[in-house]
This record gives C-alpha cells, structure tokens and sequence, in this order.
C-alpha cells in the first residue's frame, strides 16, 4: 500500500524521505459524467477508504443489486452525502475529501454538478490549484463543458484537467478521443485557457469505472502515451507554489501582536527574556503572494494615505526568527519605524502596488437567490477590510457558452457579469488574472450579513477607459 | 506612476524560495491565519477544549498564532460528568500551564436541575448540546472555535470553515455561505453565532504528525496502557464508575489505547502496542477502520447519526 511505504519511511526518522506537499483540486462535471464514480476511484485505488466504510458500501451495492450476479461496489456511494440530499436525491453543497499518495496530500472539492453548478464551481475553484472537468466520450463536448471551462478561465485556475470518462463505452476508440480532445482544445483557444501563459490545459482519457487512467496507465488506450490523471496531480505545481515565485509580495495585516507585559506564561516559563519583549510589537497575518526577506524594503498601504516605506526588520513565528518567508505562511513582521499600522492596512514590496482605489471594476459570479440591483448599498471584503460599497452600474452579463457580454441591468443567482462599484474608502485594488488573492473579493449584504458575489478585479482604473463601464 | 511598476509580474525569480512548504506546514499556517480572523473579527471567541487530540492542536496552535503574547480568548469544555479523570486532570494542568480562563458547562448539573434526562443507553454524548448552548448564550461568545474535521464524518464533509448558527445553534445545510479563496465571512445578527473549524482540512494522520513534530503532549490514555476492559458493541470499553459490565460481560486485562477521548460511556478503546507518538502515527497510518467508525457508540446509531446532532446544535 503506498501510503504505507512514506509514512513508515518518515515515522522511522529516515532523513531521505521527503516531506509531502499539499495539493488542493475540484471535480467539475454533472453525476451522469460518471463524476462520482470517478471520485470514488480516485479515493478506492488510493487506498483512502478504510474498511468499515467500504463494508457498508459494500452492503448497500448488493442490496441495489449493484453490477448484477457478478457482485461488485458501486463506486459513487463512496461519496454519497448527507440523508437531507439522499431523501430529496440531489446534492446540495461542495463536500471536501481527503486522500494521500507518497508524494502528496490531496485535498478534493468534490462539487455538484447540475444544480446551482456555477456557485458550486466557482466556490471549489477558488482555492484549487486544478480542477478536472469532466466529458462523456459518447457525448463530447456539451453546452455545459464550455460553460465550465469559462468559469476556470474567468477564475484562473492554474491547472484545467479535462478527463474524457466512459471511454471503455466507445471501445476505447482513438479516433473518438482526439476528436473530443481537438474540440477541448478549441474551446480553450476561445477562451484563452492554456494559451495565456497562466493556465493550462490537459486532456485524459478515463475510465472512472474501470480504473482506466485514474491511478495506473491503461493498455488498453496504448494510443495514450501521456500520463494518468492522478500522476498529474501529483506533478502538477501548486498555485502557492507558482505565487511564492511572484517578485510582488503583498501580506494583509490581520492584527498586531502587541502584548505589553502579557506574554504568554508557558513562553516566560521556558525562559522568554520578558525585559526584551516589553515592547514587542509585530504585524501578524498571511503572506498572499510573494516571499519576503529581513533588510527588504516595503510598504504600508493605509486607506487614505500615501504609501510609507520602511524595513523589515524581523520575521517571527511563534519563538523562531526566520530570515525569509514565502506565499502562504503565516508569519508576524516587524517594521523598522513605529508606524501607526492596524487590521486591514497591507504591507506590500516597496514599488510594487498601484495607487490605492475608491473605483472598483470588477467581475461578479452572483451567489445569492436576491439579485443585483445597480444602486444598492453592499459591503466589499478584499484582503483584511471590509468596506461600504455602492454598485452604480451593472456593465452586463457574461454568456457563458458563447463568452459574450449581454446587456443586462442586474444579475441574479449564477450569473457572471460585470459592475462598478464605488468603495467608501479606496483599496489597493490588483488585477485578478496576475493576483489571485488581492484581486478578490467577497460582496456580502449589510442587512443579514450573507455572502451574495465573488468578485474578480477587472482592471484598474487607471488602465484605460472601458465603454462597458460608462455610465 | 511610472509605467514600470504597472507592468504585472508574472516571472519567475531565481532566488525566489524555492522549497515548497510541506503539507503539514500549509495546513498549520491556514489553521493559524483562520485562528487570527477570527480574534481579529469577532467580540468574543472561545475554544472548546475536552482534552482530546484535535482540540490540544487546537490550543496549540492558538499559541503559534499569538507568541509571544498570550492566548486572548477562554476555554470552554463541556464536562459530561462521565469524563475521563486523567483528561480532566490534563485540561486542569494545561489551563494553569498556559494562564487561560476556563469556563465549564455541566451536563451533570442540567440533569441534577432536570432540565435533561439520562438516556436509555446510558451515553452522554448528545447530551451536551444544550449546556453547550447554555454557556455560549451566558457567556455572550459570537465565535466558538472547534476542533471538527471533514475527514471525520460526510456531515462534516459539507461543513464550512465558518459556521453560522442561529439561535437554537442550529447546522442548516442547505443554507450555508459559500466559502471563497482565503476570505471568511464571519458576520452575524443578534443571537447568531459562529462555530469556526480551523483544522478543517487536517485529517487524523496530519494530527498525529503533528503531535508528533511539534512534541505535543496529550492525555497518557492516548497511548497504550493496560486496562480493565470489557467487550460491548464490538469494542473494548473501560471499567470505571459510570461504565460498568453487565453479569454476562467478562472482565479481563489488555494492552489498549483510545483514538478518541469522548466520554467514557460511549468511547471504545482499541488493542494496541503504541506506546510512543511515533508508534501511534505508523499504526494510524496502517488502520483500516476510521477513527469514529472504531470508537464511537454514539456514531453508530444511525449512518445520519452526525448529521441529526449537528443540525440540533451539536459541536
């Protein structure tokens, strides 16, 4: 079993087994593309599912009378949910499942397809480094692949896998394959999607019933000389792993750590010099993007105020000082200078950030049953601020089969379009396609505090005029 | 500004770190930043606190977050009455260790007042919801923070990072937040309050490396020790004053540990010869039962069993 192999490895203090990483992806696809079936391979052949849940699927394949007199397990019971969607037979909601190889610890948003499927796939893309999209060989490319590919490309999704399912139903035809493979391709080169330098795109034929593809190389595909899917997930970067390479670095202040004189008892009995630490004062959150270096040269971004330069002076966290620190540790800064620094201001590379704005243009994916109204009052959540926002013009909906701008002045439930919204104190706002973090934002209503839209930075302001935001 | 720094940079830089964190250091600088959102956001936070594993990374954690200074926000255990006496002792020397409030709910003095009947099966688990509620609404906490995981249950595979609850501290599937990018949404009305599960993503494994790495001490029944036992329900369960044989239950002496720490007339110990963290990570890691399916009574009852207490409340 190879979890087995690493674990033991690490556990007997073997100094060559390398620690594994973290790796977080998203199922895209509707239950008859054989999505579950392909989640629970995953799982099974990886070894994730521990016998008592296995028995029980077990018994409940046979009671169904699952693959006949042959026997067998139905695969998509491995991830059934909850007995609220089991009685109502749908799914509501991204559930999370968790399986590891020797290389990699693996983190699947397994989101529903059918219903709601752009909350859903935009909610699981969002943290995801990849997400596989889903194709039945004997239907190839739908409506609904094209709406999903454009929800990828619009998040910018690093990775876009497209695992072409069913493929033993085809009689595991090459022919089949590359011609659904050159539509995908198509598609992409529509969008953008893996000709942009950002993301990129893969194509893999599967069977998530038989196994073919998923874990192991299939021969019965000999005319497939890549590699299986879940080789791809353990060789493909992490997004972390590509912004921590980013020269920007950006780390919105969560809060300051100021104890003054309250430190921390199990600290002082291990022998903290309290004298020293009387006056400690650092600036605790997440690096976003970027790594920083003790010397560097940064930034503090205040809403309302020129940007101050200052040092950095150390990097802690929790009793170690660090020289460097990279995307996505959560680390404590100190500055040279005793600005006055607070929750919600950002420390960024000196240079690097564009003058903070009050104007936001923006994308919108509508999250909520209440819709969009141009006028209504909102709150903006970008990084560690949260700000009164106005929408003055909904700028149109986005067809997401076509990726064409309609007219439109409002957006409802699972649309995605474009708005203006002026901010009540400007933000330093980056353009989502190169910032994943500070080009987000959550727009959250005042009256029950929900979360109605994710927001995607457009473009800034000071770009260029867009007719489709004039008013 | 000058064109220059407008220019998006999207190469990559030579002497950029070039070592990728490793998953357990990514899960704990996410645990960590949710832990800070949190303190940052919310009036008045607590940590529920048994002793158990998930909860001393909890509190560990919360330490990490806030060095040098010290942990800013209570306790909050829910005694069953039916503990474990080396746990309690445990959360008693490590709530001193660190100079923490602790703020207990007694599901004991709910039934001595008869605001909550004992069970036909004698478990306790279920029973602790409402001094649980009791004590958020006493203690006016808006944020309770949990040690839940997704890996643990399917209900809790759909549970959030941040989870609204109402009044009635009730779990509504259907209507939850979507969960973005890193940004949690923590507002709330009146009444509401937020349960919030930074150790969402960490599944038992990651706990116990964790344990392990970081030489994280734990309650010594997490190891293997000999016990009185006794076989029920297909588990072995502890000789003590609440959790008694029945005459035709034999009592005999084995070499045991417990993945779990709940209450004691409902938690199952395991056959093991794991004396040391090291030993506990390599048989985690070789387990073919989940920890809940091992151990919990209270799991058993039904294949909803979770889903039915979180939506009542329940942690």
């Amino acid at each position: 079993m190879s979890t087995d192999t690493v674990l033991s490895g690490e556990a007997g203090g073997l100094e060559t087994a390398l620690p594994t990483t973290l790796f977080r992806f998203a199922t895209a696809g509707s239950v008859d593309d054989g999505k579950s079936t392909l989640v629970g391979r995953l799982l099974h052949d990886s070894k994730a599912i521990l016998a008592d849940t296995l028995d029980a699927v077990a018994r409940t394949s046979a009671d169904r009378g699952f693959g006949g007199e042959k026997g067998g397990i139905d695969l998509a019971l491995l991830t059934d949910g909850l007995r609220a969607e089991r009685e109502q037979g749908i799914t509501i909601d991204v559930a999370y499942r968790y399986f590891a190889t020797d290389r990699r610890s693996f983190i699947l948003a397994d989101c529903p397809g059918h219903v709601q499927y752009t909350k859903n796939t935009v909610t699981g893309a969002s943290t995801a480094d990849a997400v596989v999209v889903l194709i039945d060989a004997r239907k190839g490319v739908l409506e609904q692949t094209r709406r999903h590919l454009s929800v990828l490309q619009l998040l910018r999704v690093a990775h876009v896998i497209v695992a072409v399912n069913k493929i033993d139903l085809v009689d595991f035809s090459e022919s089949v394959f590359r011609e659904i493979e050159a539509d995908v391709q198509q598609v992409g080169r529509e969008l953008g999607l893996g000709s942009d330098g950002i993301t990129d795109l893969l194509v893999i034929p599967v069977s998530a019933l038989d196994g073919d593809n998923v874990v192991d190389r299939s021969e019965r595909t000999p005319w497939y000389t890549g590699p299986a899917l879940l080789e791809v997930l353990e060789t493909l970067p992490a997004a972390d792993e590509l912004e921590s390479h980013l020269e920007s670095f950006r780390f919105p202040v969560q809060l300051v750590i100021r104890p003054q004189g309250a430190l921390a008892p199990d600290a002082v009995a291990a022998g903290l010099d309290v004298e020293a630490y009387r006056d400690y004062r650092a600036y605790a959150g997440q690096i976003t993007e970027g790594s920083v270096k003790v010397g560097d040269k940064v930034s503090v971004l205040t809403p309302g105020q020129d940007p101050r330069t200052t040092t950095v002076v150390g990097i802690d966290f929790a009793g170690a000082s660090l020289e460097e620190a990279a995307a996505p540790q959560s680390v404590a800064i100190r500055l040279a200078e005793e600005f006055d620094v607070a929750r919600g201001d950002t420390i960024a590379a000196a240079g690097t950030v564009r003058e903070a704005s009050a104007d936001l243009y923006a994308s919108l994916c509508w999250l909520s049953p209440k819709p969009l109204r141009e006028g209504a009052k909102v709150l903006v959540k970008h990084g560690t601020r949260t700000v009164q926002a106005l929408v003055r013009n909904v700028g149109g909906k986005l067809d997401l089969a076509s990726f064409k701008l309609e007219p439109a002045s409002t957006l409802e439930l699972n649309d995605i379009g474009h708005a203006q919204l002026r901010l009540a104190a400007p933000l330093p706002l980056e353009n989502y396609l190169h910032h994943r973090r500070t080009g987000a934002f959550l727009v959250i209503d005042p009256l029950d505090g929900n979360t109605l839209a994710a927001g995607l930075v457009k473009d800034h302001p000071g770009d260029h005029e867009d007719e489709r935001y004039s008013i | 500004m000058s064109t220059s720094l407008t220019e998006e940079t999207t190469q990559v830089t030579e002497a950029a770190v070039s070592t990728r964190l490793s998953s357990l250091d990514t899960l704990e600088s996410e645990a960590i930043h949710i832990i800070r959102e949190v303190v940052a956001e919310f009036e008045k936070p607590a940590l529920l606190f048994s002793g158990g594993k998930d909860s001393v990374v909890m509190l560990h954690l919360a330490t990490k977050a806030f060095w040098p200074g010290k942990v800013p926000f209570p306790v909050l255990h829910v005694d069953t009455g039916h503990n474990f006496p080396e746990v309690i002792d445990f959360r008693d020397r490590t709530v001193e260790r660190l100079g923490l409030k602790l703020v207990v709910g007694s599901v004991q003095e709910f039934i001595d007042r008869g605001e909550l009947a004992e069970r036909a099966d004698g478990t306790r688990n279920p029973l602790q919801t409402v001094p649980l509620l009791d004590a958020i609404q006493q203690n006016k906490f808006d944020a309770v923070f949990g040690g839940g995981r997704r890996d643990e249950d399917k209900a809790r595979a759909k549970e959030r990072i941040l989870s609204l609850r109402d009044e009635f501290g009730q779990w509504d599937p259907r209507n939850q937040r979507p969960e973005l990018w890193n940004l949690y949404n923590g507002r709330h009305t009146v009444g509401q309050h937020v349960r919030a599960f930074p150790i969402s993503n960490w599944t038992e494994l990651d706990i116990w490396r964790y344990i392990e790495r970081e030489n994280i001490e734990l309650p010594g029944l997490y190891y293997a020790h000999e016990r009185e036992v006794f076989a029920r329900d297909g588990m072995w369960r502890a000789v003590g004053e609440v959790s008694q044989p029945l005459p035709h239950e034999d009592v005999i002496t084995k070499t045991v540990r417990y993945r779990t720490v709940g209450d004691m007339s409902c938690t199952g110990a395991v056959e093991s010869d794991a004396y040391t963290v090291s030993d506990v990570v390599v048989e985690v890691a070789a387990s073919t039962l989940t920890e809940r399916g091992a151990t919990r009574a209270d799991d058993r009852i039904s294949e909803a069993a979770m889903e039915d207490r979180k939506k009542d409340g329940y942690f």
